[in-house]
């Protein structure tokens, strides 16, 4: 376990880095956004998409391929309908006058 | 040359998504950030498709399924993104969020299939990170679709005897059959992944179940952050910086949120967890209407009449607001008013409507400028100068016992102190309790007046009152 947590030292220094700036983004928000900005994030761990591509990238097998396939289109939903409800919430947040 | 490419691309991609969420966290430049994070995620999409490269030095293939993926998914995300109701924006978030969760699901399965073939050689820590994204992703999967399915109405709150044992339970018996597949050499190892996904999946809907609806919001983004920490699985499984920063910022940003949002009700995150609030309905039976004073009913040309009178007007909305549509009348209502010199503004509280800044969205919508609504704490001192308050399907947010009454299962939540004003207008379709499941006082108040009916029937009426008054 030690072994593996050396070899991706990088990989845990960012985790760590990432939380920090995670928190430090959403300390002081307006309540205002929350709401758009849950639906944001919601649409930015869509990246998990990019792990279904590889795997799609390099199935063999029917079934690797068949979930694979499945595996990409929820990822792209969850992209292209995160963003566009996302920016059809801050569409909205115009300021008058 | 490729590979190095495609690694600046990701690093684009990371700081687009760090900028996007900053960006997204301040009204003015919102829009441009969630529009700069879309432009990382789908150049970081076909850097990947065009510049990927095993190990081996192979590119993908099977690029027309990608494609066609790629083009299913979009088409029927666009359409229900652009077709969904404003009012129907959580349960929306949800699926997608729950879209997410079986994505990071499905690519443990996968990646498992691929190991089938030969478990000895497995190494364990590869299998942990493997399991980890299989666990939180089916977790998050199910939650989101019985959030979703909660919200939209389909699925009943339900709780099971001995609930919170049952789930610990389940956790448990989930983490030993993990534990056994890392530490064991191999030996069953396949039907125990197996077991593991399916009491996932089992627990993420007993995890949600039990939960009240109006603790929906809560749950949602706490499923967010757990699909982002299931990304982040596969950050570390591929070696990918993009979905490891992606994956972690949203888990730790959307844990952050939903303290926020539970510090906002004034609960701890484990009251809303194991409390079944809002799903107890013997609550509203318990409570008799035992208040001093009686209900008072209003005509809507008398409240046509008190308010075109007055000079300082709050309007306090709610989820009967979003429930009836009634945010463009709501917003006739205001420039009515205004046109006569009174001073109008909008009490958001912050858990009004389903979701933290339900309620701003929605009236965003129909054209009322957000500097227009005022936040809890800051509208609080304004209530005692106001000659009338107008709440619009909203009751648990302005509900006294909250401040008074320690048995209340509210007790302690920061309210909207309506009751200072001069007078109280509640419109609401009848008496029913709102989704605390308990009586409200503040509708037995002498300076309160009840207006009943829909919400946009209600307004519309006193919009034509307060015109016929000239």
């Amino acid at each position: 376990m030690l072994e593996f947590i050396t070899q991706h030292i990088e990989m845990c220094y960012l985790i760590i880095l990432m939380i920090f700036v995670g928190i430090e983004l959403i300390g002081h928000v307006p309540s205002v956004l929350h709401t758009p900005l849950m639906s944001g994030a919601n649409a930015i761990h869509g990246v998990v998409i990019i792990g279904s591509i590889i795997v799609m990238g390099q199935a063999e097998h029917t079934l690797s391929l068949i979930l694979g396939f499945l595996a990409v289109v929820l990822g792209t939903l969850n992209v292209v309908g995160g963003f566009v409800v996302t920016d059809r919430m801050l569409e909205m947040f115009k300021k008058k006058k | 040359m490729e590979n190095n490419i495609l690694q600046i691309i990701y690093l684009i991609g990371s700081v687009t998504f760090i900028l996007g969420l900053k960006f997204l966290g301040n009204p003015a430049t919102a829009r441009k950030g969630n529009l700069m994070a879309a432009f990382g995620m789908i150049i970081s999409i076909f850097g990947t498709i065009f510049l990927y490269t095993t190990e081996a030095g192979a590119h993908l293939h099977n690029l027309g399924f990608i494609f066609g993926a790629l083009l299913v998914g979009t088409v029927v995300g666009w359409l229900i993104a652009k077709k969904v109701q404003m009012t129907a924006m959580p349960e929306m978030v949800s699926l997608f969020n729950g879209m997410g969760g079986a994505c990071a699901m499905l690519i443990s399965v996968i990646e498992f299939k691929h190991l089938e073939t030969d478990m000895s050689l497995v190494e364990p820590s590869h299998l942990l990170i493997i399991l980890l994204g299989l666990i939180i992703g089916s977790v998050s999967f199910a939650g989101s679709i019985i959030a979703w399915g909660k919200l939209s109405g389909n699925v009943k709150d339900k709780s099971l005897g001995m609930q919170q044992v049952i789930n610990i339970g389940l956790l448990l018996v989930i983490l030993v059959l993990t534990t056994i597949m890392i530490m064991g050499n191999g030996a069953y190892t396949i039907e125990l992944f197996y077991a593991v996904f399916t009491l996932s999946l089992l627990y993420g809907i007993l995890f949600v179940l039990p939960i009240g609806g109006a603790d929906m919001p809560v749950v949602i983004s706490l499923l967010n952050s757990f699909t982002g920490v299931a990304a982040a699985c596969g950050g570390f499984l591929y070696d990918n910086k993009v979905m490891l920063v992606g994956g972690i910022l949203v888990g730790s940003a959307g844990t952050l949120l939903t303290i926020v949002m539970c510090k906002a009700m004034n609960r701890s995150l484990l009251n809303v967890l194991i409390g079944n609030f809002g799903g107890n309905a013997n609550a509203a039976d318990a409570v008799p209407s035992n208040f001093e004073g009686s209900i008072k009913e209003v005509t809507a040309s008398d409240a046509a009449i008190l308010m075109k009178y007055a000079k300082k007007v709050i309007i306090v909305p709610g989820y009967g607001l979003a429930v009836a549509q009634a945010q463009h009348i709501v917003h006739d209502l205001e420039l009515l008013l205004e046109a006569e010199g009174i001073d109008v503004k909008y009490a958001i509280h912050p858990v009004a409507g389903r979701m933290p800044g339900h309620m701003n969205v929605l009236l965003a919508e129909s054209n009322v400028s957000y500097d227009k609504l005022i936040e809890m704490e800051e509208v609080n001192p304004e209530f005692a100068t106001t000659d009338v308050v107008l709440v619009v399907g909203a009751n648990d947010v302005v509900n006294p016992a909250a401040k008074t009454d320690p048995t209340s299962p509210i007790y302690g939540m920061p309210i909207l102190d309506v009751e200072n004003a001069a007078n109280v207008i509640v419109n609401k379709r009848s008496m029913k309790a709102g989704y605390a499941g308990i009586e409200n006082e503040l509708f037995y108040k002498p300076k309160t007046s009840m207006l009943f009916g829909d919400a946009k029937k209600a307004l519309t009426q006193l919009v034509s009152e307060i015109k016929a008054l000239g």
